[in-house]
């Protein structure tokens, strides 16, 4: 495989998991946040 | 289905930018406009969070909706102009990536909306997102000319699961609007498919100016404005809204009504002098905003 390719691989390879964590990280404190509103609504 | 020209797609794990691209966010942006429309309107409290997941979701499943929509028809996007360098066609992604990130959108979607909101808001939602998919991108785009027409409920049920999101239920208001939207898309899409039709010719896609002729299109968008417009004035007639939705649906009514007088009565056969139907095209869309904008005023305002 080429080096230039090799890097662009990489290169996106990197740039996917760090929009991969950010939405993860977003969907933690979104279930998080409906299981409060949940508890709320039901209360 | 023939498989698309790939390059780099092959090899290459795909950009994330391409991979929202799939979503067609331009889209969607009405879709989740008419979802929000649809869960503001409805009578009863709704919890922010739940609602901002209930919007999140329909964002979601039509996005999915819209992956899957291109992963089927790479072939035929490759062939027309406007959809020549999306994702897939152009070779940037693979059709494997494309289908794998859009059934896992579509089940996430699913699952996401019946825990934030209910069975019911789920359930339509997933049958949207197969109703695109199934019965219009893969049954009867390619078969009829009427593709628009029954394919056209795809994208009205975004108000009705709004709707569901906060009743639990559907009632008489949600189905107007899910009405108005079916009958909506015909003239819309058929407004533009007259000044693109070379495109749909092209690529061997039965739109109704390549079937039946530019003059019958022209006749059948004005046939179908009438129904649109006694769904769009109906919830007024009904008192199922107040007066402010019930002037604008008549003045934006009654706007489409002269715009589609216009293209009935055009008989330009190029594109360049189909000056009607642009205008038509553009604002079909200012009045599904209008309207639907109107109804939430109507709800809270008034």
């Amino acid at each position: 495989m080429p080096l230039e390719e090799d890097e662009l691989i990489r290169k996106r390879q990197r740039e996917r998991s760090r929009v991969l964590a950010i939405l993860l990280g977003l969907f933690v404190v979104l279930m998080f946040a409906i299981t409060i509103a949940k508890m709320s609504v039901n209360r | 289905m023939t498989s698309a020209p790939l390059t780099h797609g092959d090899s290459l794990p795909a950009d994330w930018r391409d991979l929202l691209a799939l979503t067609k966010p331009r889209v969607m942006s009405l879709v989740v406009f008419t979802g929000l429309c649809g869960l503001l309107a409805a009578p009863g409290p709704v919890h922010p969070v739940l609602g901002f997941a209930a919007v999140l979701c329909i964002a979601l499943g039509a996005g999915a909706a819209g992956a899957l929509n291109q992963w089927y028809e790479a072939d035929l996007d490759a062939k027309m102009k406007r959809t020549a360098n999306r994702p897939l066609p152009a070779g940037r992604m693979s059709r494997q990536t494309a289908l794998h990130f859009g059934v896992g959108l579509a089940v996430f979607s699913v699952i996401l909306m019946d825990l934030a909101a209910n069975h019911l808001a789920a359930a339509v939602l997933a049958i949207s997102i197969l109703f695109y998919v199934l019965v219009y991108t893969v049954w009867l785009k390619r078969r009829t000319a009427q593709n628009i027409v029954i394919g056209g409920a795809a994208g009205a049920f975004p108000p009705l699961i709004g709707w569901a999101a906060v009743t639990g239920d559907v009632s008489t208001l949600p189905i107007l609007l899910f009405a108005i939207i079916f009958l909506w898309t015909p003239p819309h899409f058929w407004a533009l498919s007259l000044f693109v039709r070379t495109d749909y010719a092209n690529a061997g896609v039965p739109m109704m100016p390549v079937v039946a002729g530019i003059e019958s299109t022209r006749r059948q968008i004005l046939v179908y404005t009438l129904p649109m417009i006694a769904a769009a004035v109906a919830p007024w007639l009904l008192d199922l809204t107040g007066w402010v939705y019930g002037i604008f649906s008549v003045i934006l009514s009654a706007i489409f009504l002269v715009l589609a007088f216009q293209v009935f009565a055009n008989k330009a056969s190029e594109p360049k002098a189909m000056g009607p139907e642009k205008r038509l095209f553009a604002f079909s869309i200012v009045y599904l905003f209008g309207l639907f904008a109107a109804l939430v005023v109507d709800r809270w305002l008034i």
